[in-house]
């Protein structure tokens, strides 16, 4: 009852929705870096919303399923195929014993998350499958995915009902600039008032020192007041750091739990599903709305899924 | 309590910020305020990260918009002083000092113009509060070191401190919690694991409580890495204020 890995590709791991209530201990939460793409995937083939996934970087890897199972992949289009024929996104799909899923290369985005039906059969560390890399925990042995890994499923599914409506578009649309919104705070008071401008207007370019645990950008310099350094405090998923350089870098899921940087802005929960995908090269600009518009969007994303989920499952 | 400040962290969290900078009387309301958010019963909070300046309240904003949170957290704050604080607790850490557990305590005991023993005799004397933890699991922001013994970090930090090492930089002392890089000047190590992720209690210190370390024998810490190893170490605490064991 499982899967094994034939290539892993670039950077392949297990992933939930994070590791919740150790952030008090210096422990980072991990857990995909595209949480909305990660719960469609787990709703099309009918698992609970933070069921663990396979999260893919530009390369996806070679997977043989040794039995049969129901899978869906979203977020970016890596090109996936089975048997070498192409696979739609953003569907559910059957998957034969034998068979080998493929990346051919990516298409749009950076990352992908396959979902299996039933799950995978990794052990719970501290509350979470996630893998978290720096600390060797989850997932994996707390790595990426290695050649000749076998990954277990928890309950495979042959068949799912509606199997036809068990699809939608795929949400991610590449951009020659993403716009990405934000909330201010927690310390855009230590910027100057042209320092503030120059992040609400300039457009930012993400460099290849792109990480899980965070995405460094380049642009015009964001001014301080003073310096980018404080007493260090929390730093949240989608914070934006501005160290004294200037330039600001974005901070992702694998994160350090606090930092003593200078943070301008917050991403939007609900624009996450842009920065799961972003790689270098791509332009990014930042618009601000206000908190109470950052909630409405996150509660109408959520209400959403569980119209899919309904929808679905009936 | 005025001087308190909500400061936008996105959209999930806000981070309740009492000062702006490293002092005792600011841990401490932020451990009043810790406390008594978690006795309010206020719904939808998913953790809380208690910083040097402020803690950090995550929270589902499903459950409880912005505003609706601001305002109940705000009435916590008048009826702070009411809030019954436990006593802190102090971890009793047990280290090996000097020797390979402490490739640098004679080059601080150098530095500082004291004899390795005097160095001992100094660090094992405070107990120091945890501010924070952050960094690594289980890695704690010590204050409180005695400033005679301050030595600054290695020009050239090591590749690989093994767990457990316990060292000085600067001001500041504290315990690698796993093995990583650093430059901090290495005086002794602890057979205790203060990370274990396969643990009940995955990491042992917590924000607000207090370390103290005390001196062991060679002998002492292969007796407690045996029982550390076989899972039948007893940690040591005790409330602060009472006779440590």
């Amino acid at each position: 009852m499982s899967v094994t890995v034939l290539n892993p590709g670039l950077l392949t791991t297990v992933q939930d929705m994070g590791r919740v209530g150790y952030q008090q201990f210096g422990v980072s939460v991990s857990g995909v870096m595209d949480p909305r793409a990660a719960s469609i995937a787990n709703i099309l083939v009918g698992n609970e919303e933070g069921e663990a996934v396979l999260e893919c970087t530009m390369m996806g890897p070679q997977l043989r399923f040794d039995v049969p199972n129901c899978i869906a992949i979203t977020g970016g289009d890596l090109g996936p195929t089975l048997d070498g024929a192409p696979i739609p996104n953003y569907a559910a799909v059957s998957v034969q014993a034998g068979q080998v899923l493929r990346f051919t290369a990516p298409k749009t985005g950076c990352r992908c998350f396959i979902a299996f039906a039933g799950g995978l059969d990794i052990p719970v560390v501290m509350g979470s499958r996630s893998t978290y890399l720096k600390a060797k925990i989850g997932g994996l042995e707390g790595r990426k995915l290695q050649k000749d890994d076998v990954i277990g499923f928890r309950d495979p599914k042959t068949q799912l009902k509606n199997m036809n409506d068990r699809n939608l578009y795929p949400e991610f649309v590449p951009r020659a600039v993403y716009t990405v919104r934000v909330v201010m705070g927690p310390q855009d008071d230590a910027f100057t008032q042209k320092g503030i401008q120059t992040f609400l207007k300039e457009t930012y370019t993400v460099t290849p020192e792109f990480d899980r645990m965070g995405c460094r950008l380049e642009g015009a310099v964001i001014e301080h007041i003073q310096s980018g350094d404080i007493i260090s405090d929390g730093i949240a998923f989608g914070a934006i750091q501005v160290p004294s350089s200037g330039q600001p870098i974005i901070m992702l899921a694998d994160r350090q739990t606090t930092g003593g940087y200078t943070k301008i802005a917050n991403v939007i929960t609900a624009d996450f599903r842009i920065l799961g995908q972003l790689k270098g090269g791509d332009k990014v600009r930042f618009e601000k709305v206000s908190i109470a518009h950052a909630q409405d969007a996150l509660l109408t994303q959520r209400a959403a899924l569980r119209l899919l989920r309904k929808s679905v499952d009936r | 309590m005025s001087d308190v400040r909500f400061l936008l962290t996105g959209d999930t969290s806000i981070s309740v910020e009492f000062g702006n900078e490293i002092n005792i009387e600011i841990n401490a309301k932020i451990r009043a305020f810790n406390i008594a958010l978690e006795q309010s019963g206020i719904p939808g909070i998913v953790e809380t990260v208690p910083t040097y300046r402020s803690l950090m309240v995550h929270y589902d904003p499903g459950v409880i918009l912005y505003d609706d949170l601001v305002k109940a957290m705000k009435g916590l704050l008048g009826s702070l002083d009411k809030i019954q604080i436990p006593p802190s607790s102090v971890l009793e850490v047990p280290v090996l000092y000097g020797g390979e557990a402490g490739p640098d305590l004679d080059f601080v005991a150098e530095h500082a113009g004291k004899t390795a023993e005097e160095v001992i005799k100094i660090h094992t004397s405070t107990e120091y509060l945890i501010y924070m933890l952050g960094f690594t699991p289980g890695f704690t922001y010590l204050g409180g070191m005695d400033e005679s013994i301050a030595t600054p970090r290695l020009k050239q930090p090591r590749v690989k401190i093994p767990a457990g090492s316990v060292g000085i930089a600067g001001s500041q002392t504290g315990v690698y919690p796993i093995d990583s890089p650093g430059g901090w000047q290495l005086i002794g190590q602890t057979p205790v694991r203060m990370y274990d992720p396969n643990r009940a209690e995955p990491i042992l210190p917590k924000a607000g409580e207090y370390i103290k370390f005390y001196p062991i024998t060679k002998a002492e810490f292969d007796e407690i890495a045996a029982q550390e190893a076989a899972g039948t170490y007893t940690y040591k605490r005790h409330p602060r204020g009472e006779a440590t064991t």
